[in-house]
């Protein structure tokens, strides 16, 4: 069901195109009003931090996005719109994508809405994976109201780097992007258009993961990307996340399980402050800095990442029950970035 | 006179009487349709455009702590429906219930409660973010609880008002010996004093009035809620004083225009001390309550003047010590009704309004000493004089340095 609804107004996105701007914007849906939060009762002290009411799951729900790469959470023919692969003669692959600007607003803590700028209506973007080698070719139309890009971040020529201001896609213009996955890593693409933050915290973003030709070990991978939102313009955020919905993880906790490799893909998008961080409760992880070695730098329960800065941890579950994990800084997990994983099955010492 | 006669002449005077309420009403129903066209085709939604985000504009009047955390009281001020849709104090989300529901109309009021662990002594910042993001926020400088209107506030209330107004006026009023003894230039340089003092307190009247205005919502108007307050009590205290001359001179109780003025300025000065009671009573219940005792002080010694300029103009009249106790009421006893006002049911339009009488009757008690002083003569003139200059200026300096205790 909630898949279906998200599919509908993607599949809205390929007629939507050639639609004036205002045609576009009105295609934004949930702007139902959140369950008034003036009935109930007085919560105890205890038990009253978080927002009140919850976020509507129909056209973003971040427990999909964590499990979702090259729109696998969309069924095939949908999927065929936006991702097709086919191989080529030396066993790699070509990757062709399509990305698509445009406005909505969305809801990113329960009845607060953000006028976002989105690739394919939902932050982050699609989260796009080829293997090492593999040649990427990403079709972008730009079906929004102001001038974006693509910038990837990972080998590529001069003109594939949608920076500079000939760069830039007009409202309704389009640009092919065509590179190689290279090199191995978890990497990223945001819009680099300016005004850089504004672009940048509008929305425009996602994860770029890239495998290394000898695959690692098979994992219950996990897509995290950790953003905010400065609901009232003024350089400070309202709302942090990991995968834009405030406390979501609160409510539907990440069911991993116990003693299974769990790999986590974890990019810093926030915007304004200067890093975020991952604190993960009642366990270590060993840390792939930007994902380019098979060797792990670092056993820690903490990690730090600046802007644009990402790492991919590992980890495995012993013990069950529920785990914390947010943002060591206090303020970004009681504005929203906080969440828990749930772990099933027997207690398992490794 | 013939019968037609009659009737046609009272004919045209029902006609026009029938003409004088078509003129009358006639516009009214016009503008009532014109006012309806307005609406039915919204000129002002044109120019807004279909994409024009909702003007919101949230007023938090009040925040009352208590133990079981914090509550605001929320009035919209905007013209267009505003959703409160998350509540964050000190940059953390929080629960909420709002008695009147989240969506507040134009002028719609809801109390929001907050179950925060609030921590005396300390600053906390409550942030409201409405469903499009709009954030709106209220400071607490510092955390105290809330009093709640029960016998034991009511009795500190009533302590504050009785140091803050009645003691020092009364105090005030004991230089009355001292003053009976001044000669004419004596006398002239303690009224001029007593019209600096009230000078001063005019213009700290109007400032702290015009604040209190300014930090209303945009829809009570504050300013002119302040300037008609100040001129209903100008113009109150001046028919007052004119009915007590009328009644005084009927009664033939001659020459004593002395106790008429110092009634007056007692008045005055009560009205003023009232909102006095209403600053120190809100600093409690605004959460201020750390700054009180320094503000008491100040405005004891601030207020031992007042007594002065109430008996100035009475001191060669030998007045008895009841009518002088009277006085001294009347210039007192209001602070301790503002203590109480402001402390437990604060209001900040009540405040403005309150503020706007004080600065009224202080204005008016200036005019009426000039002009006493001035007799026949141009108030100008009789101004000009070196002891009046230096009495106005000393006047001033007493209040500005004692008024500085205040801060």
């Amino acid at each position: 069901m909630l898949a279906l609804n998200r599919r509908t107004w993607i599949a809205g996105l390929g007629s939507m195109l050639g639609a004036t701007l205002l045609g576009t914007r009105k295609l934004g849906g949930q702007q139902t009003p959140p369950d008034g939060p003036g009935s109930g009762t007085m919560t105890h002290a205890a038990h009253a931090m978080g927002p009140v009411g919850r976020v509507s799951l129909e056209s973003f729900n971040p427990s999909t996005f964590l499990r979702a790469w090259n729109f696998s959470d969309l069924p095939p023919q949908e999927r065929a719109r936006y991702y097709k692969e086919t191989p080529r003669p030396d066993g790699t692959l070509l990757r062709e994508y399509q990305l698509i600007a445009v406005d909505r607003d969305i809801e990113i803590a329960p009845g607060v809405f953000f006028p976002a700028w989105t690739f394919n209506g939902q932050v982050p973007g699609p989260t796009i994976r080829a293997t090492e080698g593999d040649r990427i070719r990403v079709t972008f139309v730009n079906a929004g109201s102001h001038p974006h890009t693509i910038h990837f971040h990972g080998w590529h020529t001069p003109e594939m780097d949608g920076s500079l201001p000939e760069h830039q896609v007009m409202p309704g213009g389009q640009f092919l992007y065509e590179f190689d996955a290279d090199p191995f890593g978890l990497h990223l693409y945001h819009c680099h258009a300016v005004p850089l933050k504004r672009h940048i915290h509008k929305g425009l973003y996602g994860a770029f993961i890239v495998d290394p030709k000898n695959a690692r070990p098979a994992a219950d991978e996990l897509v995290m990307v950790m953003n905010g939102f400065d609901t009232n313009f003024d350089a400070d955020n309202e709302v942090y996340a990991v995968n834009t919905v405030a406390h979501h993880f609160m409510y539907e906790p990440v069911r991993v399980e116990i003693g299974k490799l769990v790999r986590m893909y974890v990019v810093n998008l926030t915007e304004f402050d200067l890093v975020n961080s991952l604190h993960l409760h009642g366990m270590f992880f060993d840390v792939f800095r930007t994902g380019t070695s098979m060797t792990s730098s670092e056993r820690t329960d903490t990690i730090m990442l600046c802007q644009g800065e990402r790492a991919i941890i590992e980890t495995r579950f012993r013990y069950p029950g529920k785990f914390m994990f947010h943002a060591h800084q206090s303020e970004f997990a009681e504005l929203g970035w906080m969440g828990l994983f749930e772990a099933v099955g027997p207690r398992r010492d490794t | 006179m013939t019968p037609e006669a009659v009737t046609s002449d009272a004919a045209p005077a029902r006609r026009s009487g029938a003409h004088l309420w078509l003129a009358a009403l006639l516009p009214l129903v016009l503008l009532a349709g014109l006012v309806a066209l307005i609406i039915r085709t919204g000129p002002a939604e044109r120019l807004r455009g279909d994409d024009a985000p909702p003007v919101e504009r949230l007023s938090i009047d009040r925040a009352v702590l208590r133990e079981d955390g914090i509550t605001l009281s929320v009035l919209n001020d905007g013209p267009d429906p505003v959703t409160i849709a998350q509540v964050i104090v000190d940059d953390a989300y929080w629960a909420f219930t709002a008695d009147r529901g989240s969506m507040l109309n134009h002028l719609g009021k809801t109390t929001i409660s907050i179950p925060y662990p609030w921590v005396a002594g300390e600053a906390h910042l409550v942030k409201l973010i409405t469903s499009t993001g709009t954030t709106f926020e209220h400071e607490i400088a510092v955390a105290v609880r809330t009093p709640a209107p029960d016998a034991r506030h009511l009795a500190v209330f009533t302590l504050i008002g009785i140091y803050v107004g009645v003691i020092p006026v009364a105090l005030g009023l004991l230089w009355l010996p001292l003053v009976a003894r001044l000669g004419r230039t004596g006398l002239d340089v303690l009224l001029a004093l007593t019209v600096g003092l009230l000078v001063f307190l005019l213009v700290d009247a109007v400032h702290e009035g015009l604040e209190a205005a300014a930090g209303l919502p945009g829809s009570y108007q504050g300013a002119a809620l302040f300037v008609a307050g100040a001129a209903g009590a100008y113009l109150a205290l001046e028919s007052l004083g004119a009915w007590l001359r009328a009644r005084r001179a009927r009664a033939k109780i001659g020459g004593s225009p002395g106790w008429v003025l110092a009634l007056l300025i007692a008045v005055g000065i009560g009205l003023h001390n009232f909102g006095e009671g209403l600053a120190i009573g809100a600093a409690f219940a605004l959460g201020e309550a750390a700054l009180g005792t320094l503000l008491i002080i100040g405005f004891t010694l601030h207020n031992t003047t007042e007594g002065l300029a109430i008996i100035a103009p009475i001191a060669k009249e030998k007045p008895s010590v009841g009518s002088l106790l009277q006085l001294g009421l009347i210039g007192g006893v209001p602070t301790i009704a503002g203590a109480w006002l402001g402390g437990l049911v604060y209001s900040p339009v009540a405040a403005v309004l309150f503020l706007a009488l004080g600065a009224g009757a202080i204005a008016q008690v200036v005019v009426q000493i000039a002009r006493q002083m001035a007799g026949a003569r141009p108030v100008s003139e009789r101004f000009a004089s070196a002891p009046v200059m230096i009495g106005l200026f000393a006047g001033f300096v007493v209040m500005y340095a004692t008024g500085m205790l205040v801060g």
